[in-house]
């Protein structure tokens, strides 16, 4: 990084001849900087916070050995693996092992989605907006931008390391291992950073390059998953994914740093790919050119629910596809884990934990949860959708047409609801399936399925909260994300932060039954459908009665 | 909303003026957009709607579509109400707006029949006529479109299907030299045709082409309309002449200003803005001094709108001499960034 930083600024530098392609790195690294300053300072102080907040917990939990054994009983079970880590330290777990083996993992996820993010917005977003245009004519050389973005997500890895091993230090835990842990995971999620500057040569859109980025995430998130559930420590399978690295880095229990170089030569391989991509390719185009299209639209494009559906559907055909086969390799898990359960079905502790608890049905039910979640997330994108044709100008545009503001709303969030329910349907689909097609016969391919349709209910309130969200403030759409995140927090850290019913109940996924290891309570199924339409009625009124932004 | 109230196509042609807005105001927060705006459309007439960046033309516009709602006044369309009778009177209207933005992934062919069908039927031999005028490729993806190009299919998408009122804004935005005399040629024949057209616009030299009547905005509230002729008539002529005798006397006569003389061979050159209305007076003055050569020319709208926003360009540091000559100087840089 010293040719960047030597780089001379953007004033200067039409003084000289000439110049590099790295020419204007700098100006562009504190061009950044500044327009992301709220958005990085929020990442750099929230993971240190999520640690600051975690270790108390832990420490009370794992005070006592009988605490420890426990917690370690618990994690070692396949439907906690698939959450947490391979399980290092669990034969004394004490709170070092316990972070490093069960925080890892949502760490580098949160990190990875930044890191993609930051290196989409600022490459091919840019392009894509012609912003970049402007700064590209100025005296700024051809890969200024792309190391531009990923320099600053570096420092930003690098920053939320260092502060993320302090706090843990001053928690009487190992600086060294603290750092080993730490810088582990910031390795790991500049690897997806660098995988998302590949991405963004090779799409020439940013929605695209995100997709393409995610796509990579969750695949080695599944294979790695599935690695480490299928023995302690993990297989080869958990190798191939940058997650696997960061813990395989062993911190708290055997320090050791070369699977951190494995990320470091990732990162260059894919760096140098991206840059050859780069020099090969015209501004603003992807690696493949536009092809003619139609001169006639088809006639079936004739209503604004055409449109959406002709907008979102290669979308939804590859977030079903990639999620399914994500949730399809997690199923075959499935039918093994009676027999990865064995030898901790002896284990007294682990019985007085999970006591009569079927270990296969709480495996599944952590698929359908993913599932659903997926699904979640893509209902959300997908109706805020109509926030960015706001933005652009196309809904002025259509709705200066004889065209209804209900119409033209009802279109997006229909045509959302139904994509999301597909999402659903396929990733359960697909987790039953490959449960089913490796041998597990209780619970049916029909009963899990069922399980995953009682998720309906509650993702319609996500939906429909995006969709108050939107037409009631569309300048603060992103709160939409809010109510997922919690929910996602109260999904999987429920217990361990202690946090009370009360606002548990306020993640729609709280209310959802689960057949696989308990009774359907269908005045909460019927509870949820009814928050759903109450969502949508108050969207409709809120989309009728707002002026259409004026950019 | 509702189409109960809609006003029937009978209605319109009765004569009732296809845009009727008065004393409008919408605000952004502390903005004031519009600030007591009055305007007119009659049937059938091409209406310029005149006005700098910022002016409140656009936002006249999205209060018409209904796309906004007004904070008070009135505002009529085709003879109903734009917020409540929005899609009914949209039936009848087709909408170009100034920066177009398209479906990426859409080609331009398909954004115009996606469009035309909300509106209607459109007639397959009329967009293929109109891709030939405006010489559109229409099989290449919206996102690969420039800007004049983008405005073209939004262009094409308005004209394809017959509507009673045309409201553009800005229309011609990104369009060359050629393309410009297209689009001028389109709306005299959509006027040929009785549809109604308000145009929004800063380019003058495009409004005084084709409009029956001009507005001129300023900060939210019209500060000037009429028909060209009326306007020109409240305003001056600029006069060039060669004459023998000394024309200093004429310099002092009301209704004369920026007298400027030079020697010229045969006599002597001397040049003037006079008022019309004082025309009549000054000519016998003139052509007694023994007029070898006479140019009169009629003001541009350059000069109309020129002399409502001269102060705010001399504000801005554009050098003049005096509220009168800010016209001229300003007048030349807008015609020669265009």
């Amino acid at each position: 990084m010293s040719a960047v930083t030597a780089a001379p600024p953007l004033a200067s530098a039409p003084a000289r001849s000439g110049g590099t392609t790295l020419t204007g790195t700098w100006s562009l690294v504190r061009f950044i900087l500044r327009r992301d300053r709220v958005r990085l300072l929020v990442w750099s102080l929230g993971i240190p916070l999520l640690y600051l907040g975690s270790l108390p917990e832990y420490t009370t939990m794992l005070d006592d050995p009988e605490g420890r054994a426990v917690r370690a009983a618990l994690v070692s079970s396949p439907a906690m693996v698939a959450m947490t880590g391979p399980g290092y330290g669990t034969d004394d777990y004490s709170v070092g092992p316990a972070l490093a083996n069960e925080l890892t993992l949502w760490v580098v996820l949160a990190l990875a989605v930044m890191s993609i993010l930051q290196v989409v917005r600022h490459t091919r977003a840019e392009e894509e907006s012609s912003r970049s245009e402007l700064v590209r004519a100025a005296a700024v050389g051809r890969h200024a931008a792309v190391v531009a973005a990923l320099f600053v997500v570096l420092v930003a890895n690098a920053v939320i390391a260092v502060l993320s091993a302090a706090v843990l230090a001053a928690n009487d835990l190992d600086v060294t291992d603290a750092l080993g842990m730490t810088v582990g995971i910031a390795v790991a999620a500049l690897t997806y950073g660098a995988v998302a500057l590949v991405a963004a040569q090779v799409t020439e859109h940013s929605r695209g390059a995100t997709g393409l980025s995610m796509a990579v995430l969750g695949a080695t998130f599944t294979v790695g998953t599935i690695g480490n559930m299928q023995e302690l420590g993990g297989t080869w399978l958990s190798w191939l994914s940058p997650i696997g690295w960061a813990q395989q880095m062993r911190a708290f229990v055997d320090l050791r740093w070369w699977p951190a170089g494995i990320g470091v030569v990732a990162i260059v391989v894919l760096l140098l790919v991206a840059s050859s991509l780069a020099s090969r390719r015209d501004f603003g185009a992807g690696l493949v050119p536009d092809r003619p299209g139609r001169a006639d639209a088809l006639d079936s494009l004739r209503s604004p629910g055409a449109l959406a559906w002709v907008q979102q559907r290669m979308a939804l055909l590859w977030t079903a596809l990639g999620l399914g086969i994500m949730w399809l390799a997690m199923g075959t898990v499935a039918s093994q884990v009676p027999e990865l359960t064995k030898t901790l079905q002896d284990n007294p502790v682990y019985a007085s934990v999970l006591g009569e608890g079927d270990p296969v049905g709480g495996f599944l039910r952590i698929i359908v949860l993913y599932a659903a979640l997926g699904a979640a997330v893509y209902g959300i994108v997908a109706m805020l959708r109509a926030k960015a044709e706001e933005d652009a100008g196309r809904a002025e545009y259509v709705l200066a047409t004889p065209v209804a503001r209900g119409r033209w709303f009802g279109a997006t969030l229909g045509i959302s609801s139904a994509a999301t329910a597909v999402v659903l349907v396929v990733g359960v689909a697909a987790g039953a399936a490959g449960a089913v097609f490796t041998g597990l016969s209780d619970p049916s391919f029909g009963t899990i399925l069922g399980a995953g349709l009682l998720y309906l209910p509650a993702l319609a309130v996500f939906v429909g909260f995006a969709a108050v969200v939107y037409a009631w403030a569309p300048r603060a759409a992103s709160v939409s994300w809010v109510l997922l995140e919690w929910s996602i927090v109260v999904a999987l850290f429920a217990g361990l932060f202690h946090i009370p019913e009360w606002a548990q109940k306020i993640s729609p996924f709280w209310w959802v039954p689960d057949p696989l290891t308990g009774d359907v309570d269908w005045v909460h199924v019927g509870g949820l459908c009814a928050v759903a339409a109450v969502l949508v009625v108050l969207a409709f009124a809120g989309f009728r009665r707002r002026d259409v932004a004026t950019k | 909303m509702t189409t109960t109230a809609a006003p029937t196509a009978s209605t319109s042609t009765a004569g009732t003026p296809a845009v009727e807005i008065h004393d409008l105001r919408k605000s952004f927060g502390t903005v004031q957009a519009l600030d007591g705006l009055d305007l007119t459309v009659s049937h059938g007439q091409v209406a310029g709607f005149l006005g700098p960046n910022g002016a409140g033309k656009s936002t006249t516009i999205r209060v018409l579509l209904g796309l906004l709602r007004s904070d008070s006044g009135s505002a009529r369309l085709l003879g109903g109400d734009p917020w409540r009778d929005a899609v009914a009177l949209h039936r009848r209207l087709a909408y170009v707006p100034g920066d177009v933005s398209l479906w990426p992934n859409l080609t331009g062919g398909e954004a115009i029949d996606y469009l035309a069908r909300l509106r209607g039927r459109p007639d397959k031999r009329r967009k293929a006529e109109l891709l030939e005028r405006f010489e559109l490729d229409p099989t290449k993806k919206a996102r690969t479109y420039s800007k004049g190009n983008r405005q073209k299919v939004a262009l094409v998408a308005a004209l394809v299907t017959p509507v009673d009122l045309l409201v553009l804004d800005e229309p011609t935005s990104g369009l060359d030299p050629l393309m410009e005399a297209v689009f001028t040629e389109l709306v005299r024949e959509a006027k040929a045709a009785g549809t109604s057209v308000l145009l929004s616009s800063h380019i003058l030299s495009e409004v005084e082409k084709v409009c029956d009547t001009v507005t001129i905005i300023r900060g939210g509230r019209a500060v000037e309309s009429g028909t060209l002729d009326d306007l020109r008539h409240l305003t001056r002529s600029s006069v060039t002449a060669v004459v023998d005798g000394d024309p200093s006397a004429i310099a002092t006569m009301a209704g004369v200003h920026d007298l400027a003389t030079s020697a010229n061979g045969a006599g002597t050159r001397v040049t003037f803005d006079v008022d019309n209305a004082e025309m009549a007076r000054v000519l016998p003055a003139i052509s007694a001094l023994g007029v070898h050569a006479f140019t009169a020319q009629p003001p541009s709208l350059e000069e109309l709108f020129m002399r409502h926003y001269g102060d705010e360009l001399a504000a801005d540091g554009v050098p003049t001499d005096g509220q009168d000559g800010a016209g001229r100087h300003a007048a030349n840089s807008t015609a020669g960034a265009r």
